[in-house]
């Protein structure tokens, strides 16, 4: 039998606030334990919740991004449960009224073996807002269990897609479309090693052809796209294998576990927590007017699709080439910093995407930690167009740049990278060559087209490749044909 | 204090003699506290007593008085319910779960005081975790009722009732989530006020039942209960369901005449129920209320009898999950040996929660279980929304709703413990007005008999429209100009030396 794999996600994200959702703490990372717990991160008698209006914006900006129904009337409710990382014995989330409605995201699907790359539209259920729980700290204290509250409150915008996803590829196509959109727009700093944005993954399988779904089991809390990937492909294969050999799925959550490359159950339906869900008391309903979400609007950033239209259409770069730069905030603030800075457009997007992104990924360094600026690139492709340089030579700056040695200009100097641009000089060469070479000007008069490029190359290894190669074809045509 | 007259006094004139400098605030707060040194330990109505904080107090008042800067309440003792978080001080909430715990911050009721320069004389006693009518659910014993040592005091502010009754402070504030400033208000004859929900900001006050919870004075007079409404009403950002409105001045309609005045009588608090002595009391009162040229308009709250059992469906489910955060796990009580996390929790709630308070968790995780939410927890709800509008339409035909705060007179303690039904209906004239988030009071009003014992207090009850406690305040402050109920003080049995 031919099996399909449906694959829903639900995602957290950290906003990016100054303070916890329902608190004036601060929400930075990496602090001394429970130095960052106030009063109601504690959940002390009599403390109450106020929520953080700039985590209410965050939301607002998610929901005008994706194009998503933005409640004018949303609920935090109350999910009741145990834990000693949980202060208050519930947490503070949205449950029957979220934020955020339905909306969608389109995600581009790379090319994979007989494949080509395609796009799809992911449609998104709900996004709401909640807080975070805190931290079990095990071998912290002999024999104890420490508690760490400072991430208790963290405000949180959950994000939860419809069962839309075939494959693992999607799913994290999906993921990283997602992951560029909440830094894009300013919401989340996308830091998956601190836990700012994490994916749980809902998988069934289902006989292709089925409208119906399967049992499906959720991987909790995969933090990097690589294991997503691996644990959706085991997840997929386990449950076909189990579905073939007779078995049943039982819902349940699993874990991956990195080092196996397996996921593991974790708890089963059965032991699932009834979380008693209700309105919290404390917290009037979440309103947000037609003016609000204006409010917002008029900050937000150009939406990475809106943008890869303008550069198609301001620039002439083809939708590969826009879809490319867009793929996330930085890099597009990179080329349009670099365009700002006098570059020409095709160029640039050649040089960001090629020379420049590859060096980034072999250093495995981000666009913000790049030894050459935007401004840098811009000077140095001007050097090409005006002729002072040639592409070659400009490899050379390029790579004498990333290692710190200067300026565009002064590496040319320093390095006597000048391309020869008087046509005098090149003529006297060129002669030379001519004259030494005589076999290869036959063989050109005879026909043979290759001849010429020989030609050329004698004489840019005569000029120690400084001749500006344009002008060298020029003036050999020149003497050929006289 | 062996001056009876100055126990007695009015907080206007305990101002008075403080600022003419006839008598110090050290002087006043010391007379409360050798008077709860001699009273107290029959009467339990405080749990915690802290002298030198007290004292510093009263110092740092007379300080402000002699620099001329002295608000209406400075230098005045107050005694604050134990449910309110006042740093340094062990807040308890009654209960066994928090013994150990002393609050590092103040709650707002707490905070509104110290900057008025009022002295905090102690924090009292209360059923736990403000669950009960009689205090008798306290885990740190019950509370006498001063005028007759047999009976509760009501609850759950039931120290803080005995401590206004007894004379054992010039003033003191209490918490109502279903009656608990009105009925003990009623059971020790003296005057409590019930704010609209959310004029008083819950911040720091321990939650029972947060949409329900809502802090209030409890003193000898309206005028003394404006006064204290003056200090504790006012907009706190720090609770999002606080109210921003204008700062009013409660004292300012206290001696409108009442010429016009309709007032609502609901046949359905004077039907089946209400013990005949008590209606007489309150029947009386009506007819003093006539006098004052009031007029009196028949009508009806048809969804009162609902009242008890939508009350006891909310607040247990709001109660459960405030409850949660009790687990052992950061502060108050952890059982002593445990095996495991589930064991921890087991043993710590199981040994720190009394019966009540269990039983109220018990309830409340049923009704907002899968399955049975709709059922209970929604359709509560519904009828709450029912109940609301009943006072709506009723406040067309009447300017204020009156009849009995409680259904008896104070009874014995341990009638009603293993009776929880029973105990519950104690507040079946005080629950709708909380469930409605309307203010109410509870005002002297007279004595009835009983076949077994001494007369004792009546209260009135008086329910008012959305933010209209100055009218009520005025309402009750003209009746107790014509009356004296409110200034008698039972006679306590000789204490300690």
């Amino acid at each position: 039998m031919e099996w399909e794999v449906v694959i829903g996600l639900e995602t957290h994200t950290q906003l990016q606030t100054v303070s916890k959702i329902f608190s004036g703490a601060s929400v930075k990372y990496g602090a001394e334990p429970n130095t960052q717990a106030c009063e109601v991160s504690l959940a002390l008698p009599g403390v109450l919740p106020v929520l953080n209006k700039q985590a209410v914006e965050c939301a607002i900006k998610f929901g005008l991004a994706i194009n998503a129904e933005i409640a004018p009337r949303s609920v935090f409710a109350r999910k009741n449960y145990f834990y000693p990382d949980l202060p208050k014995g519930y947490q503070i989330s949205q449950f029957e009224l979220p934020v955020v409605g339905k909306g969608a995201i389109t995600i581009q699907v790379p090319a994979a073996g007989k494949q080509d790359a395609y796009e799809k539209v992911v449609n998104i259920t709900r996004a709401h807002l909640e807080e975070d729980a805190g931290k079990s700290v095990h071998g912290a204290v002999e024999g104890m269990s420490g508690i760490d509250l400072n991430r208790a409150g963290t405000p949180l915008l959950e994000i939860v897609t419809e069962p839309d996803m075939r494959s693992a590829a999607e799913a994290v196509a999906y993921a990283k479309k997602l992951h560029e959109l909440v830094q894009w727009i300013g919401i989340c700093d996308g830091n998956m090693q601190e836990g700012s944005f994490r994916c749980d993954v809902n998988v069934s399988v289902r006989p292709k052809g089925s409208d119906k779904l399967g049992t499906r089991r959720e991987i909790k809390n995969l933090n990097s796209f690589k294991f997503m990937t691996q644990a959706i492909e085991y997840e997929t294969r386990w449950q076909i294998e189990t579905l073939e050999d007779g078995g049943k799925i039982q819902q349940a959550t699993v874990l991956f576990n990195p080092d196996t490359g397996e996921t593991r159950a974790m708890r089963s339906k059965e032991e699932a927590n009834d979380y008693r869900y209700f309105p919290d008391p404390d917290l009037l309903p979440l309103v947000i007017t037609e003016q609000d979400k204006a409010r917002v609007q008029a900050d937000m950033p150009e939406l990475p699709a809106a943008m890869k239209a303008r550069l198609e259409a301001q620039f002439a770069l083809s939708s590969y080439d826009a879809s490319s730069l867009t793929a996330s905030r930085d890099l597009a603030d990179y080329f349009m910093a670099a365009i700002d800075a006098g570059a020409e457009p095709k160029q640039t997007a050649n040089w960001v995407m090629g020379s420049l992104s590859a060096k980034l990924n072999s250093e495995d360094k981000d666009l913000s930690s790049s030894p050459i600026s935007a401004q840098q690139l811009a000077q140095l492709l001007k050097r090409i167009s005006d002729g002072t340089i040639s592409n070659n030579a400009a490899k050379q700056v390029f790579e004498a740049m990333w290692q710190g040695e200067g300026e565009v200009d002064s590496i040319i100097a320093a390095k006597g990278l000048k391309q020869e641009s008087d046509s005098g000089a090149i003529e006297a060469i060129i002669d030379e060559v001519l004259a030494a070479n005589a076999a290869m000007v036959d063989e050109f008069k005879a026909g043979k087209e290759k001849a010429f490029n020989a030609l050329v190359g004698q004489a840019m290894k005569a000029s120690k490749g400084k001749a500006n190669p344009a002008q060298v074809n020029d003036i050999l045509k020149k003497k050929l044909q006289a | 204090m062996a001056n009876n007259e100055l126990s007695n006094g009015s907080l206007k004139g305990y101002a008075q003699l403080l600022q003419s400098k006839q008598i110090s605030s050290l002087e006043l707060t010391q007379a409360f506290l050798q008077r709860i040194k001699q009273y107290n330990p029959s009467i339990n109505a405080y749990i915690a007593l802290d002298e030198d904080k007290t004292l510093a107090q009263a110092r740092a008042a007379d300080a402000r008085i002699a620099a001329g800067s002295a608000a209406p309440l400075t230098g005045i003792p107050i005694a604050q319910k134990d449910i309110f978080c006042a740093k340094g001080w062990p807040t308890t909430c009654g209960s066994k779960m928090l013994a150990n715990f002393v609050a590092p911050y103040d709650a707002h009721v707490i905070s509104q005081f110290d900057a008025a320069g009022a002295v905090n004389l102690g924090k009292t006693n209360m059923d736990e975790f403000a669950m009960g009518s009689s205090n008798e659910t306290s885990y740190f014993g019950g509370v006498k009722n001063p005028w007759s040592f047999d009976r509760v005091p009501g609850g759950s502010s039931g120290g803080s009732a005995a401590a206004v009754a007894a004379r054992l402070c010039a003033a003191a504030t209490g918490t109502d989530t279903g009656g608990s400033i009105r009925q003990p208000a009623s059971l020790c004859g003296f005057t409590g006020l019930k704010p609209t929900y959310g004029v008083v900001s819950r911040f720091g006050m321990i939650a029972f039942a947060s949409s329900l919870d809502q802090a209030g004075p409890m003193a000898k007079s309206a005028e003394d209960c404006a006064l204290m409404m003056n200090v504790m009403a006012g907009f706190d950002e720090r609770d999002s369901t606080s109210l921003d409105r204008a700062k009013e001045d409660y004292c300012r309609d206290l001696n409108k005449p009442l010429a016009g005045l309709k007032i609502g009588l609901p046949k359905e608090f004077f039907a089946e129920g209400l013990s005949a002595e008590v209606g007489q009391v309150i029947e009386n009162a009506i007819a003093e209320y006539k006098k004052l040229g009031a007029e009196i308009v028949n009508i009806s709250l048809p969804n009162t009898g609902l009242s008890i059992p939508v009350y006891y469906v909310l607040a247990p489910a709001e109660a459960s999950s405030n409850l949660s955060r009790y687990d052992g796990v950061r502060y108050g009580h952890r059982a002593a040996e445990y095996t495991d996390l589930m064991d921890m929790y087991c043993k710590s709630r199981a040994e720190g929660f009394g019966a009540e308070v269990k039983r109220r968790i018990l309830i409340g995780t049923y009704v907002l279980s899968a399955g049975y939410y709709d059922a209970y927890y929604l359709k509560a709800q519904q009828i709450r929304r029912l109940i609301a509008q009943d006072f709506v339409e009723a406040f067309k035909q009447c300017d204020v709703i009156m009849g009995p705060a409680a259904p008896s007179t104070a009874f014995k303690a341990g009638e009603k413990v293993d009776d929880p039904v029973a105990m519950y209906l104690q507040d079946i004239y005080t629950i709708s007005t909380n469930l409605a988030g309307l203010p109410g009071m509870s005002v002297p009003a007279g004595f009835a008999s009983s076949q077994d014992g001494p007369a004792l207090p009546v209260g009135l009850q008086i329910i008012g429209n959305y933010f209209d406690e100055a009218r009520m305040l005025n309402v009750a402050h003209q009746y107790q100009q014509v009356t004296d109920w409110h200034t008698l003080a039972p006679n306590l049995p000789e204490g300690k030396a």
